[in-house]
């Protein structure tokens, strides 16, 4: 099958099944690996991406779902400013230890900041419990937000 | 700069854009894939396997393939690298299918059909002490329980289940044939213990044979000695194809085959005299699975510390490793500690309770002193400041301003945490070696420690540069590559900082006088200090150079009508010596309570029929967001004379203390007594209904 769809802002047309998942396609034929499978199943977040700009577990999507769609993943989100400021956040924070989830986390952290201006700590640890993390006991991923917020972080 | 200070981590920058490659992210030209066939059954006699009709593109590696020895060298040689004519546990290797193609691989590997002839397994340590199937066995004592004076006699028992390491990466390594020279490379903590295992099965010299550390996604003491079973497998298969194979395993296989924590039993006797304890007698068990693997070391771990903070007149310790069919058990963040610590810090908190006296200053009479015998016959070297620590924990905590709250517990726990091997093993065992090297302006760091995210390159960098008075950019760490780096040992037993650190250190002070040549290499050993002494056959001696301290205190809601807990505060005060970088140590503090905390409340894990019951993340709850506490940690300062700057070892000693004080908390919520982790609601609902 011929499927095509927007990747990181680049039309591109691939041979696949329509049952292949998202998260494959991007790995393997693309070879952009920050996007990583951690369980499979839809629990960890680590295989995040926006899909027209809704943030998908991409092992949960099966190619067909992606037909046409714009689909943006941490290689091309490592570009933008709004990626800047929350690298800069997750660096001063200590919020990274082996760096498996964190590009997820990081997608996850800007989806946050479309939902609330100023997210309280509660609002944080509901935005984030789809993301694992088993190294940092997510408390300075926390301190990470916090700092973002007391920055004036705003999703645009 | 004081060393205490923090630093922005060194190796971060990419695993945060994405760009750093993990095994499983890494590029070979003509990369093939493998995928294991496995034992279906707990313990049988392989009869026959029928394959289907060869295909192209399909390569099937087994046993007959190795070329020296079907072993896979750990302490024992006890497990093969494939099954040949029986199978031990459900799970067990038989062989890899390698192929370019995924999908042609998983159809080709779903047609085999292995014939068994099935026997009875063992899967409870019960069974298997009745068939005297007993791996190995431990005892030692001080004073003597012979015409012992006791009023009473306070028993109890305490079990807890397997836990499941759960780095975020699998596990996965990669063979491939580079210059003649046999290469893996891989997801891993030790990559001189698989250099070895490699040696031994393929009878190679170490030119032949080379380990390359990748990125690695977390391990928790998962990737220690496991990994070096997929090495020897992928390298046979790299070794028989000439095409570099990768084998990452999925997250089911990873949770349903992989080691685990040891699920243990243990049982406590104290005796008690006028309100005070005389003696103390301990008894642990330790399901091993089929293979020794490291499980004498966990259980020397776990009794050598069963007399945790306490100097007692009278105890006694033994510990037992049992033989099973169930999946094979091994290395995990503490180390047996986990759960000898459990057991005697919620007996001490149900001792006190039965005394009716407060768990803290009931502690107190008790605490050992510097100077004082260990239990293992030692003596105490260093300062220690347990009753400071306590007076610290009940000012943080502000115990004494406490409120009587309903459905609200707390509950303590006081834990030692030896840094780096066992007695002797550091100077016989290990005998690191660490190169510093200069050229030019740089200061090359080549050792075979990794960095699996507890921050190591950051950590020693420092160590470096400080002693050096440098720029920390300008100290460099080399992935550990066999060929280029010495063998400063295993990334594992919290000896990273404090004994690899330790010869670092002295390096980079041989190396301040030469700064001003163009190139340098300094060669450091490591050196046993005088005071300790050890011996090995008898257990006798002091068991660990240095320990390091922890006092927790947990507060937890219990749902009246769920019972579901909530655990709402940690409050934890340390003893690590002088801190390498305060950031650091909080990250190290704060992912090992939550760790700890999912031992104690929620990370149940199962088997039945020798079969891993929770195997997805789906049915193994681990921590999330929402399930995190408000974590107030405080550390005294303590410096220790053979560690760099002070420093004594961290990472395991934060999980270690969690798991008894929320369980105890929640004994305190409820006002009952339950003997098991994780403390689920079900248990909680049982404990309040039983009469
Ligand atoms: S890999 Fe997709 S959610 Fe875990
Ligand atoms: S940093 Fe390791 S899983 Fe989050």
């Amino acid at each position: 099958m011929k499927i095509d769809f927007i990747l990181n802002g680049n039309a591109v047309s691939i041979e696949s099944t329509y049952t292949r998942r998202l998260l494959d396609v991007i790995r393997e034929d693309f070879d952009l690996t920050g996007t990583k499978e951690g369980c499979a199943e839809g629990e960890c977040g680590a295989c995040l991406v926006f899909m027209d700009d809704l943030l998908v577990n991409s092992c949960m999507v099966p190619m067909a779902n992606a037909v046409g769609k714009s689909v943006v993943t941490i290689e091309s989100f490592a570009q933008t400013e709004a990626y800047k400021s929350i690298e800069n956040a997750f660096m001063s924070s200590g919020a990274v230890q082996c760096g498996y989830c964190t590009p997820g986390m990081v997608m996850a952290v800007y989806e946050l900041f479309k939902k609330y201006d100023a997210p309280t700590l509660q609002q944080v640890k509901e935005g984030l419990s789809g993301n694992l993390c088993r190294c940092t006991g997510y408390q300075m991923i926390f301190e990470a937000v916090a700092m973002l917020v007391k920055e004036g972080y705003r999703y645009d | 700069m004081k060393i205490t200070d923090h630093v922005k981590r060194l190796d971060v920058k990419e695993k945060i854009n994405g760009s750093l490659r993990y095994i499983e992210d890494m590029r070979f030209d003509d990369l093939h894939y493998a995928r294991t066939l496995r034992s279906t059954i707990p313990k049988g006699k392989i009869i026959s396997i029928e394959y289907p009709p060869p295909e192209k593109g399909i390569t099937i590696v087994d046993a007959s393939d190795v070329c020296h020895k079907n072993e896979v060298a750990m302490i024992l040689k006890d497990m093969p690298i494939f099954a040949e004519d029986t199978v031990n546990y459900i799970g067990e290797p038989i062989s890899l299918i390698v192929g370019k193609d995924k999908n042609q691989i998983i159809s080709f590997i779903n047609k085999i059909k292995v014939n068994y002839e099935i026997f009875e397994p063992t899967l409870t340590m019960e069974d298997s002490q009745s068939k005297g199937d007993i791996l190995t066995e431990h005892t030692f004592s001080l004073g003597s329980f012979e015409n012992l004076e006791y009023d009473e006699r306070f028993e109890r028992t305490y079990e807890t289940g397997y836990q499941e390491q759960l780095y975020m990466e699998k596990q996965g390594v990669v063979g491939a044939m580079e210059d003649g020279v046999v290469t893996v490379y891989g997801s891993m903590q030790c990559p001189y213990y698989v250099l070895n295992a490699l040696k031994y099965a393929l009878n190679k010299e170490a030119h032949e044979v080379r380990v390359i550390q990748a990125p690695t996604g977390g391990a928790f003491g998962g990737k220690e000695e496991y990994p070096s079973l997929l090495a020897l497998q992928v390298a046979v298969a790299t070794m028989k194809l000439n095409k570099p194979v990768r084998l990452v395993f999925d997250r089911r296989e990873d949770m349903a085959f992989t080691t685990k924590r040891h699920p243990s039993k243990s049982y406590i006797k104290t005796y008690i005299k006028d309100k005070k304890i005389v003696g103390m007698d301990y008894e642990i068990h330790l399901d091993a699975g089929p293979y020794l693997g490291l499980s004498d070391v966990v259980l020397q771990r776990a009794i050598f510390t069963m007399n945790g903070c306490y100097g007692f007149e009278n105890s006694r310790v033994n510990g037992k490793t049992f033989k099973t069919n169930n999946v094979f058990t091994g290395a995990f963040r503490g180390f047996g500690a986990p759960q000898s610590m459990y057991a005697l810090e919620l007996h001490m908190n149900q001792l006190a309770n039965y005394l009716n006296v407060d768990p803290i200053e009931f502690r107190k009479d008790y605490f050992v002193h510097k100077g004082e015998t260990t239990s293992t016959g030692g003596i105490f070297n260093e300062d220690i400041y347990l009753e400071e620590m306590a007076d610290a924990l009940i000012a943080l905590s502000q115990m004494h301003h406490r409120k009587e709250e309903k459905h609200i517990g707390y509950g303590v726990s006081f834990i030692p945490h030896g840094g780096g091997f066992t007695g002797d093993g550091e100077a016989v065992h290990i005998k690191a070696e660490v190169h510093l090297k200069k050229v030019k302006e740089n200061i090359y760091i080549l050792i075979s420690n990794v960095e699996m995210g507890q921050g190591a390159i950051t950590a020693l960098s420092k160590i470096v540069a400080s002693v050096l008075d440098i720029d920390i950019e300008r100290v460099l760490y080399a992935i550990p590559d066999t060929f280029k780096v010495p063998d400063s040992g295993p990334t594992v037993a919290s000896r990273t900082t404090m004994v690899v650190g330790g010869l670092l250190a002295k390096a980079a002070e041989k190396m301040k006088a030469r700064m001003d040549e163009e190139e340098v290499l300094i060669v450091e050993h490591f050196k046993q200090p005088d005071y300790v002494v050890w011996n090995q056959e008898k257990l006798h001696g002091n068991a660990y150079m240095a320990y390091s301290w922890s006092a927790i205190m947990a507060r937890v809601h219990v749902d009246p009508v769920t019972y579901e807990v909530t655990c709402t505060d940690i409050y934890g005060v340390y003893d690590v010596g002088i801190p390498i970088d305060e950031k650091l140590l909080l990250g190290q503090i704060h992912g090992g309570v939550i760790q700890g905390l999912g031992y104690g409340m929620l990370e149940r894990m199962t088997s039945e029929g020798g079969q891993i019951q929770h195997h997805s993340f789906s049915n193994y709850v681990i921590p999330t967001t929402e399930d995190i506490p408000n974590i107030h940690a405080k550390w005294i300062e303590n410096r220790f004379v053979d560690g760099p700057f002070g420093a004594k070892s961290v990472g395991e000693l934060t999980l270690v203390g969690v798991a008894p004080a929320i369980a105890s908390a929640i004994e305190d919520a409820i006002k009952k007594e339950i003997h098991s982790i994780p403390v689920t609601p079900e248990k909680i609902l049982e404990a309040i209904h039983e009469n």
